[in-house]
């Protein structure tokens, strides 16, 4: 007993190095694996605070770019509302979905820290579940997709980017088209582009080509514009190819979003999980 | 001992304010990312005992995972450079000096040994980190580039950082 106890003390650097570090890949694991459930993230108070704080300064140094996003999508949107007012009755018989009306609202927040440079990029926003927002729901800018919520605390919520290696969105080439894969980053360095995969060999793509979501999953509504095609076919030789694409989100800028809110997603969502339970 | 208390505290809160506030904002992609926070951890009083050591590293890592949003990564880095520190001062230091409670500063130990601790304590760090990070060995050898690269640019910053905060004092080694 002894000199079993001799034997800890006199190499106790490693064991104690053993203990601690066991500890450190248990909480990585449990990361990896299962729902973020700890508070040692950007979304506990003190470190949302304090990014929200060097945010605020930051904030100046983009108010003319943000100023010039927002004016470019005023225009878009009173381009379209010119279109609601102009129908041809005559021509058109115009039918108001109310379902489909308004099945998404949209929450502003301000992203308080964002990354690019890491393997697994976050990104954190100003507001949590005291305005709304709940883990999975999709996140947009007014030209593009940014991530997904992942956790929410009462006034902060962390989004996985689409910077990340396990983020998938459902895309689809065209607007009305079916063929659709799913947009991954795949680079794991480039900010500015990301990857489709598993599009049917068979589709003929060309270079600038859009990239649009399909609004299977309940995050994101149809039609919002990812991206265009820069390379074709990255890959050949399956019955799949991959497209690399150049996205419309220009990450390393983020500064307001949109949390996408889906009225119809609990429905859709258990819909589904009944179908599986009867398989 | 109190005095001491103080300024590592102080050195604790800068480094990590400045590498969450401005030093996360740095990076060319994410090949090379600048971590000069674990100059705090190196620069820990060299008598402190092996238990506070890895309590300190742990919390300093799992401080620093709370604003990157990596649990467990840059925890598990410290761990480890903690325990090359104790090696490191076990080889290199004399039985008197392993148990004062001076600042290991390139003013205390002169050039030679703080060069050598600094390079070899931030590549051992770095790789750690970068294969923690990305959990597997596939593409090594690209994981183990970033972690060059990102241990250069480390290295620089604390040289930078230390020639700046640089006051000669007694010296313990050559």
């Amino acid at each position: 007993m002894r000199n079993l106890w001799l034997f800890l003390v006199r190499y106790n650097a490693f064991f104690l190095f053993i203990l601690f570090f066991m500890f450190s890949i248990v909480l990585v694991i449990r990361n990896n694996n299962f729902q973020r459930a700890s508070f040692i993230n950007s979304s506990n108070v003190v470190v949302g605070s304090y990014f929200e704080k060097i945010n605020s300064w930051k904030a100046y140094l983009a108010l003319a770019d943000d100023n010039k996003a927002l004016l470019e999508e005023n225009a878009h949107l009173r381009k379209q509302l010119q279109n609601f007012r102009a129908i041809d009755t005559t021509v058109h018989v115009h039918l108001v979905d109310s379902i489909e009306q308004d099945r998404y609202t949209f929450t502003v927040a301000t992203v308080v820290n964002n990354s690019i440079h890491q393997r697994s990029n976050y990104i954190t926003l100003d507001k949590g579940s005291r305005e709304g927002i709940h883990p999975n729901m999709g996140v947009i800018t007014s030209n593009g997709v940014v991530g997904i919520v992942q956790q929410v605390s009462e006034n902060f919520s962390t989004v996985r980017s689409l910077l990340h290696p396990d983020i998938r969105i459902s895309v689809s080439l065209d607007s009305v088209s079916d063929a659709f894969g799913s947009l991954v980053w795949g680079s794991n360095t480039d900010s500015r582009f990301a990857m489709v995969r598993d599009i049917p060999n068979h589709v003929k793509i060309r270079i600038g080509q859009p990239i649009f979501t399909s609004g299977y999953s309940t995050l994101f509504p149809k039609g919002i514009k990812v991206g265009h095609v820069v390379e074709p076919e990255v890959t050949s030789g399956e019955s799949f190819k991959d497209i690399r694409v150049l996205l419309t989100t220009d990450f390393a800028k983020l500064h307001h979003v949109y949390v996408v809110k889906d009225k119809l997603a609990e429905e859709k969502v258990s819909l589904e999980a009944s179908h599986k339970e009867n398989e | 001992m109190n005095n001491n208390f103080i300024s590592n505290l102080l050195r604790f809160l800068i480094l990590i304010l400045i590498q969450v506030g401005l030093f996360k904002n740095m990076g060319y992609y994410n090949l090379a990312i600048p971590l000069p926070y674990i100059l705090f951890i190196l620069l820990l009083p060299i008598g402190i005992s092996n238990f506070s050591l890895f309590v300190i590293a742990l919390i300093t890592g799992l401080t620093v995972d709370a604003f990157y949003d990596s649990i467990g990564v840059h925890a598990a880095a410290c761990v480890m450079l903690a325990w090359f520190r104790i090696f490191f001062h076990r080889i290199t230091l004399d039985i008197d000096a392993q148990e004062s409670s001076s600042t290991p500063s390139w003013g205390n130990m002169g050039f030679k040994w703080f060069g050598t601790y600094v390079v070899f304590s931030t590549l051992i760090h770095h790789t750690v980190l970068f294969l923690v990070e990305v959990f597997s060995f596939r593409n090594f050898a690209y994981t183990l580039f970033g972690a060059i690269l990102s241990s250069i640019f480390t290295i620089i910053l604390i040289f930078i950082i230390s020639v700046i905060t640089y006051r000669r004092k007694s010296r313990l080694a050559n």
